[in-house]
């Protein structure tokens, strides 16, 4: 499976975005979200951008006031998902140009679709960023 | 675009965002989601509602589920626009659907016909939505109605289709393995698709099947290599390239396959080593991705069958990470020393500092990661210090689905390389005392066997003194306030069966302690069972030898309450200790022999035929005689069995199916011979509905297990005496102190071997205590954990002989001077190549490390001429290079259905990009001077939080606030 969910949360603990990989309740979303976001914001820059939750593992970056967690599986290579995220911001960056929160807010369904490019059944299956953006373009010129 | 908002959204919309991002905790969003929920319930059922704004609506929707709250109330518009013909509007339709509804909801029929629809479209990008909502909405039992058209799109002419094709026909794998077995072939195909995308994203199905089965894959591990090889030398399109590493996702999840393939297979792994060498030395160890690809290249090295030189390499490569200042790369660089330690387990000494370094250190997730680290090396030498720490951790954390895991391995450490069983004895304590409702109760009832087996061999003595050692360190531990449940039961147990073994407490001393036990633990049954048949035992020996016993009277209240209590089990030991107290000392000591836990039970007459004058009696007196339950007029006739349900629930007459045909036993003979037997006889059932409903319930299994029911019914007929006689004798009781652990426990194996007393241990913590300096201590708990040949052996001497304290301290002092001798060669070695900051290092210090580039020299001689020029020259040999590669491929065998066609595919497909490959590495060239630069940008990036793209610097300075 690999990748179970993507969340994207400001340093308040707010969820910005979040997608799940595999279905959980309205309510273990609710305590899933609370329980990984206080234990990720309360970690310093020094200490590692790994933690271990359960079963799986929380693999975190910060960008300004957005923090972006990914739930992994425990045999996932950690540094690659930390890079991922990172191409992920800089995918939102190409199309959004310097890309913030209030981006992301304002056009959730259209981060929501570069995600949908990018991860599919729990996999990182798109990272060329033309690639991930040429669906979306084509839409925003036709509508 | 701006952040203020794109054209078409509405100023209500502006406004709930803007609210939403500056509310200020978790209940002011509630309110203002409560509130947007009463907007939306009345907005959305509006007739009329234009299509832009119902879109905005659904976004509203997704917010208030993100947020947590419920919006089932709007689920149904977004099922309706997936039918909208804007594809926007579609896109967003089949998007809310798949964050409002798992695959098993009511409404996802509603949604097949449209995706069905959707799946025929001329617009591919209609195409491509209904694909993805596929991988979400699509269950098990929808899988055919969109199969074929999936199938079908497989062979689209557009590589995004085919790309999501074969992600739809993933899922349906991942779902529902059985429905796509025949279509696995077509993975197999994409893989040679000439879109890098495509193939790219086949590695994922492709990797689960692996996964699954790994032989039937072997005869592509050709194919991957070569994938892997262009993909290394950039022969995909540019785009896919990340920091300057040519598409590193897709070589990490080549390396994921080729780890899988490779594992204990020589040949293949052969096939894979030039590739290996190759990444390694390629990759720029100063990027993050790089070190991923690394990290990757390391775990595939020590997956596969060995290559020496190959491990040096990735030996080199983790001792780099480990010496590294980032967090990340320890923690990568732990795992990786713990994949390696698998293959050779002398490379964790040489790294032994900074291990301890990482376990010392603040971060958790270091420190976890280097407790599994140890757990791996754990041997008999080092695992009293090992098991030690991990306790210490224990206690000190919260967590209790870490704690848990924890604990079982202290247990599974202690139980496989305990030195002596004093040790284990007192390291179970520990456990029990600090997580014991977390671990297994088999964990209990080894302690208990343990203790009661003793060392196994014939030494009486030995074993006495550890029950008494035993004993003696659980009547301290009663003095704690809180312990577990599962603590007491084997506490309870120990001195119920050895309390007054050695004569130095009284017996009315430990009944004492047995009576506070079950009264400061009033609620727990378990606990008072065992508090019972102790006091029960302890009561029997004391008889057994001839002594008066005088209950206390608190002991005797609790028998009082016992013979009350709504436990039968409970009861029923409150009347056997009674009934126990009136017997003479030889009936007694025959009822319960001492210290006879281990001992078998035998002559069991399990034809109970000492009750037969008893049953006799009963028949003259006119009852009636026990018939075999299978013998009794038909009734339990296993051929119509079911005909007999039937029959039954037209006649309501008897309601059998309470009683469960696989239970054991009807009660004893006794109750059988009363046992009214012809249902017919029975007054028909008061109340009808009641066995006709558990009927129905009951039917249905029935019918579907009928095969199973008979089955059971059949074990019945061959010895129906043996069957119910069994469970009373059987009962796991503990007041039956009978053998039945021994057969239970399974075996478990305790090393004798390693005997280090822990008089040792104790004086050497003493000495270390003394020792104020830091990194003696640290040395001292390297030479510890990793020096195993010297402590092991110093270790080892004075514990045979059980030497005194003083000459043990004494032992302890060239253990240690051994251990700063053999551990101070690696920290001068670190030392010219620790100063540099933050990443920079990594770059830097290889020539420190590495003494002149000479392993990839040597690596090359191995590669043999053709590949040693791409090695040295990149851009010049991209020419060369294509006509041997195209020579790999006529060497390849022909690998099944598809390498045929993959080989020529792949060998021209990516050549067009060879030209874009020649320019970039002018760039790269062009680059080489600022390299410096760029990674100090790098290194003052990061520090502000900002990560590096270079060419972006301002990226998210106009976040909020």
């Amino acid at each position: 499976m690999g990748i179970r969910f993507i969340l994207l949360v400001n340093k308040q603990g707010q969820t910005r975005l979040a997608q799940y990989y595999e279905y959980l309740t309205l309510e273990e979303r609710r305590a899933l979200e609370g329980e990984i976001v206080r234990k990720c914001l309360a970690r310093t820059e020094q200490q590692c951008s790994f933690v271990e939750h359960r079963n799986y593992k929380i693999v975190y970056r910060r960008y300004a006031s957005l923090f972006f967690l990914v739930g992994v599986d425990n045999d996932e290579n950690e540094l690659a998902i930390l890079e991922f995220i990172h191409l992920l911001v800089e995918t939102m960056d190409r199309h959004f140009g310097n890309v913030c929160e209030l981006d992301i807010m304002f056009h959730l369904e259209k981060a929501h679709f570069m995600l949908e490019e990018m991860v599919v059944n729990g996999c990182i299956v798109e990272t060329s960023k033309t690639n991930i953006l040429a669906p979306i373009q084509l839409m925003d010129r036709a509508s | 675009m701006g952040s203020q908002g794109g054209w078409g959204q509405s100023k209500e919309f502006l406004d709930l965002v803007k609210s939403i991002g500056e509310a200020r905790s978790k209940a002011e969003e509630d309110r203002i989601i409560l509130r947007e929920i009463e907007t939306l319930k009345r907005r959305i059922a509006e007739p009329d509602v234009p299509r832009r704004k119902m879109k905005e609506y659904l976004i509203r929707l997704v917010y208030v589920e993100m947020l947590g709250h419920d919006a089932s109330f709007g689920y149904i518009h977004a099922v309706k626009m997936t039918h909208d013909d804007s594809l926007l509007l579609k896109r967003t339709g089949y998007l809310a659907v798949t964050l409002f509804l798992n695959e098993d909801h009511d409404l996802i029929i509603l949604i097949v016909n449209t995706i069905q629809k959707d799946l025929r479209s001329d617009n591919y990008l209609v195409v491509c939505a209904a694909l993805t909502a596929v991988c979400k909405l699509i269950n098990e039992e929808t899988i055919p109605a969109v199969l074929p058209q999936v199938v079908e799109l497989l062979g689209h002419s557009k590589e995004a289709v085919r790309k999501k094709a074969v992600l739809a026909l993933h899922r349906f794998y991942q779902r529902a393995p059985n429905s796509v077995s025949h279509l696995i072939s077509n993975f197999r195909k994409r893989l040679c698709d000439n879109d890098p995308g495509v193939m790219g994203a086949t590695l994922c199905p492709l990797f689960d099947l692996i996964k699954e089965d790994i032989n039937s894959y072997k005869d592509l591990v050709v194919s991957f290599v070569s994938i892997l090889k262009q993909v290394a030398e950039r022969r995909l399109p540019k785009t896919y390239d990340y920091h300057q590493m040519p598409a590193p996702f897709i070589q990490i999840k080549l390396l994921k396959i080729l780890a899988l393939l490779g594992g204990g297979d020589k040949q293949a792994s052969g096939h894979m080593y030039t590739v290996l060498g190759d990444i390694f030395r390629k990759v720029e160890a100063s990027s993050n991705i790089g070190n991923a690809v690394l990290y990757e290249c390391i775990c595939c090295v020590s997956s596969i069958y060995p290559s020496p030189k190959l491990l040096e390499t990735a030996v080199d490569a983790t001792s780099r990470f480990l010496k590294s200042d980032s967090h990340n790369l320890k923690y990568m660089g732990i795992d990786a020393l713990g994949r390696l330690i698998k293959i050779n387990p002398d490379i964790a000494e040489e790294h032994q500092l900074a291990v301890i370094d990482c376990l010392e250190d603040p971060d958790d997730t270091l420190k976890r990661k280097t407790f599994e680290l140890l757990y791996k090396m754990t041997k008999s030498s080092n695992v009293e210090v090992i098991v030690d720490r991990m306790i210490d951790y224990m206690i000190s954390i919260n967590d209790n689905h870490y704690k848990t895991e924890i604990a079982s391995r202290c247990v599974e450490l202690a139980e496989q390389f305990a030195p002596s069983n004093q040790w284990f004895i007192q390291t179970m304590n520990k456990v029990f005392e600090h997580a014991g409702d977390l671990v297994n109760v088999r964990v209990a009832h080894n302690l208990m066997r343990l203790i009661a087996e003793g060392f196994g061999e014939d030494d009486e003595g030995a074993d006495s003194q550890l029950r008494s050692s035993a004993v003696d360190s659980y009547l301290h531990i009663l003095g704690e306030p809180k312990l577990p449940s599962v603590f007491l039961q084997v506490i309870c147990w120990v001195l119920g069966e050895y309390g007054t073994a050695d004569g130095k407490y009284s017996a009315s001393y430990i009944l004492g302690k047995l009576c506070d036990v079950a009264e400061a633990h009033s609620t727990d049954d378990t606990v008072k069972a065992y508090t019972t048949s102790a006091i029960m035992k302890i009561c029997a020996f004391e008889i057994a030898v001839g002594r008066k016993v005088e209950l206390l009277p608190e002991c005797q209240s609790l028998i009082d309450e016992l013979s009350a209590s709504h436990s039968t089990d409970l009861q029923q030991r409150a009347y056997e200790l009674q009934a126990l107290l009136g017997l003479d000392s030889q009936a007694v000591e025959s009822v319960m022999p001492l210290d006879a836990s281990c001992e078998d039970i035998e002559q069991i007459d399990k034809n109970l035929s000492f009750l037969d004058s008893f049953v006799i009696q009963s028949i003259e007196k006119g009852a009636r005689p026990y018939i075999p339950e299978n013998e009794r007029s038909g009734m339990f006739n296993i051929g119509n069995f079911r005909s007999q349900y039937q029959h039954e629930a037209s006649s309501h007459s008897l309601r059998f199916e309470a009683y469960e045909l696989p239970k054991p036993s009807p009660p004893p003979t006794v109750a059988q011979v009363a046992l009214p037997l012809p249902t017919t006889d029975l007054v028909q059932m008061p109340e009808q509905t009641y066995p006709r409903e558990t009927h129905q319930a009951a039917n249905l299994p029935s019918a579907t297990h009928a095969s199973s029911a008979d089955f059971g019914v059949k074990l019945r007929l061959e010895g129906v005496q043996r069957k119910w006689g069994r469970p009373t004798y059987s009962s796991p009781s503990a007041s039956s102190s009978s053998s039945t652990q021994k057969t239970a426990n399974g075996a478990t194996h305790l090393d004798g071997g390693g005997t280090a007393s822990s008089q040792t241990r104790d004086s050497f913590y003493d000495s270390r205590r003394q020792q104020a300096e830091v990194s003696a201590e640290k040395q001292k708990l390297a030479a510890s954990l990793f020096g195993a040949s010297t402590v092991k052996s110093e270790k080892r001497q004075p514990s045979a002989h059980k030497t005194p304290k003083g000459i043990s301290t004494s032992t302890e002092k060239p253990a240690v001077k051994g251990a700063i001798s053999s551990s101070e060669p690696p920290k001068e070695k670190t030392l010219p190549s620790s100063p540099p900051p933050d990443l920079l290092d990594l770059g830097e210090p290889t020539p420190a490390s590495i003494p002149s580039v000479d392993p990839f020299k040597q690596l090359e001689g191995l590669l043999g001429p053709t590949s040693a020029p791409s090695a040295i020259d990149h851009s010049s040999a991209a020419g060369p290079k294509a006509p041997d590669l195209m020579a790999l491929y006529a060497d390849a065998p022909p690998a099944g259905v598809s390498s045929g066609s993959l080989n020529p595919a792949l060998a021209d497909m990516y050549t067009v990009n060879k030209n874009s490959h020649e320019t970039a590495n002018v760039a790269a060239v062009k680059k080489g001077p600022n390299l410096q630069d760029s990674l100090q940008k790098d290194a003052t990036a990061r520090q502000v939080g900002v990560t590096p793209t270079g060419n972006n610097p301002n990226l998210f300075s106009d976040l909020l606030g």
